[in-house]
C-alpha cells in the first residue's frame, strides 16, 4: 500500500452564503470538488473570514435584495470587496451587484458596485434557459481553459451595457464575458476581488467546474 | 453563437429505483439513479429529468435521497416531478439539489398553486407538464385547439383546452412547458407536431417537447415545430449506446446548434 501523499497546499475555505432559499447544494458540492473547504453560513464570522465568499442567487431581485438585508448580506459583501476579499456572485447574485433592477414595472436599487440596470431580456424566447456560448475577453483568470464551451444560464434578466472602464490602481481593468439572447447581455465580471457570472458554474458541467476550480486556485496564497 | 437545443433523458423512478428497465452493459446497477445520471452526464445529457412514480408518500423520503445523492454528483440541471403538490414539495426538492420541479394534476385541480410557487421561487424553477391528447374531430368533447388536458398519465379526460392551458400557465409565471402528447407517446412515430406548433403559437416561455421519438430523425422536425427543447425515455435506455451523440448529430446536421 502506498501512503496517500499529503498535500502541503492549503485548502482555499470558501462560505456560500446561506440565505432565503433555492438549490445552494450543487454549489456546495461543486466548490468542495473544486479544491475548497466549504461552509454554509450566514455568520459574520465565516462569511467575512473565509478565503472567498460565493453569493447564490435563485429568484427575483427584490426578494433576493430583501433576504440578503435580513442576514446582513450586502454590508458583508460591501466589507469584503472594500477589503480586497474574493466575492464570487452567481446569476442573480450578479445583478444585485449593478444600479437597479426593473422587475415587473418595479425599480428597485441593487448594491451599485457597478453601473447598469438589469431589465427583461429581449428575445423571442424568455426565461433564457440552457448551454450558451460565450465570449471572453483576452486575460479572463476565471475562463482560462474554457473560453470556448458552452455554460448553463437560466434567467430572465439581464444587463445588457457596460459602463465602467475605470482604472483603479494596482487593479486590471475590469473584464467583461458578453453572452447573447435576443440581444448581447453580460455573461460574467472580473473585477479586482469582485467575481461574477450570470450562468450557473455549479450546472455547467466541466467546464463550470472548470471555472470553479479557476476561481478557487485564485483564493490561494501567491507563493513567494 | 446562441443557445443550444437541449436533449434530456427521462427517467420513471420509483421508490429510489429507476423503472421499465433500462438496458445499459456498462453499467453495474442499471436500477440506480445515480449511476444512471453519471453515464447520461458523460453521454452529453443537457439536463436530467426524475418522474417520480412512487405511489405511497413514505416511499417518496427516498425519492429525496436520490435526488440529493444525484445533485451531490451530477453538476447539469436536474429537473424532479411527480406528487408536487405546492410550495412545501418544491422548497424540499430544491433544498436537496433539484433545480426545477415540474408539476401537473395538482395545477390542473388547482392553478392558483403556479402562482404561489413562482411568486416564492421565481418563474424558473416551475416547469409545467402537459399531458395532451386529440379529442375526436366531430364529438361534443371537441376543444377549440383540438387538444385536451388528460390527467393520470392520459387515463383521464378533464375536458379542459391543452393549447389554452398552457397559456394560463405561461400567464401565470412557469417558466418552462413540458409538452406531452399522449397519442404519439410510446408509439416512436415521431412527435406530435402539429401540438407543438398550436402551443408555440401562444406561449413565449420555452417548450420541451416530449411523446414519440423514435429515432434521432425524429427531433429536427419537434425543433422546427417550436421546440427549445426535447425529452425521450424509451429511445434514450433502450436505443445504442451512443444514441444521445446520434440525436445531437441529426440536431446539428439539421443547422440547430447543439453542445
Amino acid at each position: 500500500m502506498i501512503a496517500p501523499v499529503i498535500s502541503k497546499v492549503p485548502q482555499p475555505t470558501v462560505t456560500v452564503l446561506d440565505y432565503g432559499s433555492g438549490n445552494v447544494r450543487s454549489a456546495v458540492r461543486a466548490l468542495e470538488r473544486a479544491g475548497a473547504a466549504v461552509l454554509l453560513s450566514s455568520r459574520p464570522e465565516d462569511v467575512l473570514n473565509a478565503d472567498g465568499l460565493v453569493v447564490p442567487g435563485v429568484g427575483a431581485f427584490a426578494t433576493v435584495m430583501k433576504e440578503l438585508k435580513r442576514v446582513d448580506g450586502l454590508r458583508m459583501i460591501g466589507r469584503r470587496v472594500a477589503g480586497g476579499r474574493a466575492v464570487l456572485a452567481i446569476c442573480v447574485g450578479l445583478q444585485i451587484l449593478f444600479d437597479d433592477g426593473v422587475e415587473h414595472g418595479n425599480r428597485e436599487p441593487g448594491m451599485g458596485e457597478w453601473p447598469g440596470t438589469v431589465e427583461l431580456l429581449d428575445a423571442p424566447v424568455v426565461p433564457h434557459m440552457g448551454w450558451n456560448t460565450v465570449d471572453v475577453p483576452q486575460g479572463s483568470t476565471l475562463f482560462a481553459g474554457v473560453e470556448n464551451e458552452r455554460f448553463y444560464f437560466v434567467h430572465s434578466y439581464g444587463v445588457q451595457k457596460w459602463d465602467f472602464d475605470v482604472a483603479q490602481p494596482r487593479m486590471k481593468p475590469p473584464l467583461v464575458t458578453w453572452s447573447e439572447h435576443g440581444s448581447r447581455f453580460i455573461a460574467a465580471v472580473e473585477n479586482g476581488p469582485l467575481c461574477a457570472t450570470q450562468f450557473h458554474p455549479e450546472k455547467s458541467g466541466d467546464a463550470g467546474a472548470r471555472l470553479l476550480r479557476n476561481w478557487v486556485d485564485s483564493l490561494r496564497p501567491r507563493s513567494a | 453563437m446562441s443557445l443550444a437545443i437541449r436533449v434530456i433523458p427521462c427517467l420513471d423512478v420509483d421508490a429510489g429505483r429507476v423503472v421499465k428497465g433500462v438496458n445499459f452493459r456498462d453499467l453495474l446497477d442499471a436500477g440506480d439513479p445515480v449511476q444512471l445520471a453519471h453515464r447520461y452526464d458523460r453521454a452529453g445529457a443537457d439536463e436530467l429529468t426524475f418522474l417520480d412514480v412512487t405511489a405511497s408518500s413514505g416511499d417518496r423520503e427516498t425519492t429525496y435521497e436520490v435526488v440529493a445523492r444525484t445533485a451531490g454528483e451530477v453538476f447539469i440541471p436536474l429537473t424532479v416531478g411527480g406528487g408536487v403538490r405546492g410550495v412545501g414539495e418544491v422548497d424540499k426538492l430544491l433544498r436537496c439539489g433539484a433545480d426545477k420541479a415540474s408539476i401537473n394534476t395538482a395545477a390542473v385541480a388547482r392553478p392558483d398553486v403556479i402562482d404561489e410557487i413562482t411568486r416564492h421561487f421565481g418563474s424558473q424553477v416551475l416547469v409545467l407538464s402537459v399531458d395532451a391528447r386529440r379529442t375526436p374531430a366531430d364529438g361534443s368533447s371537441r376543444t377549440a385547439s383540438g387538444f385536451e388536458v388528460t390527467t393520470h398519465g392520459g387515463r383521464q379526460g378533464t375536458g379542459i383546452d391543452a393549447v389554452e392551458w398552457a397559456r394560463e400557465a405561461a400567464d401565470r409565471g412557469v417558466g418552462e412547458i413540458l409538452l406531452n402528447s399522449i397519442d404519439a407517446d410510446g408509439t416512436k412515430a415521431g412527435f406530435d407536431l402539429e401540438l407543438i406548433r398550436a402551443v408555440r403559437a401562444v406561449v413565449r416561455v420555452p417548450i420541451i417537447a416530449s411523446g414519440g421519438a423514435g429515432e434521432p430523425g425524429h427531433f429536427p422536425p419537434a425543433v422546427a415545430a417550436g421546440a427549445d427543447a426535447v425529452l425521450a425515455a424509451s429511445m434514450f435506455h433502450f436505443g445504442p449506446d451512443n444514441v444521445l451523440a446520434e440525436v445531437k448529430t441529426a440536431l446539428r446536421e439539421a443547422g440547430y446548434e447543439v453542445r
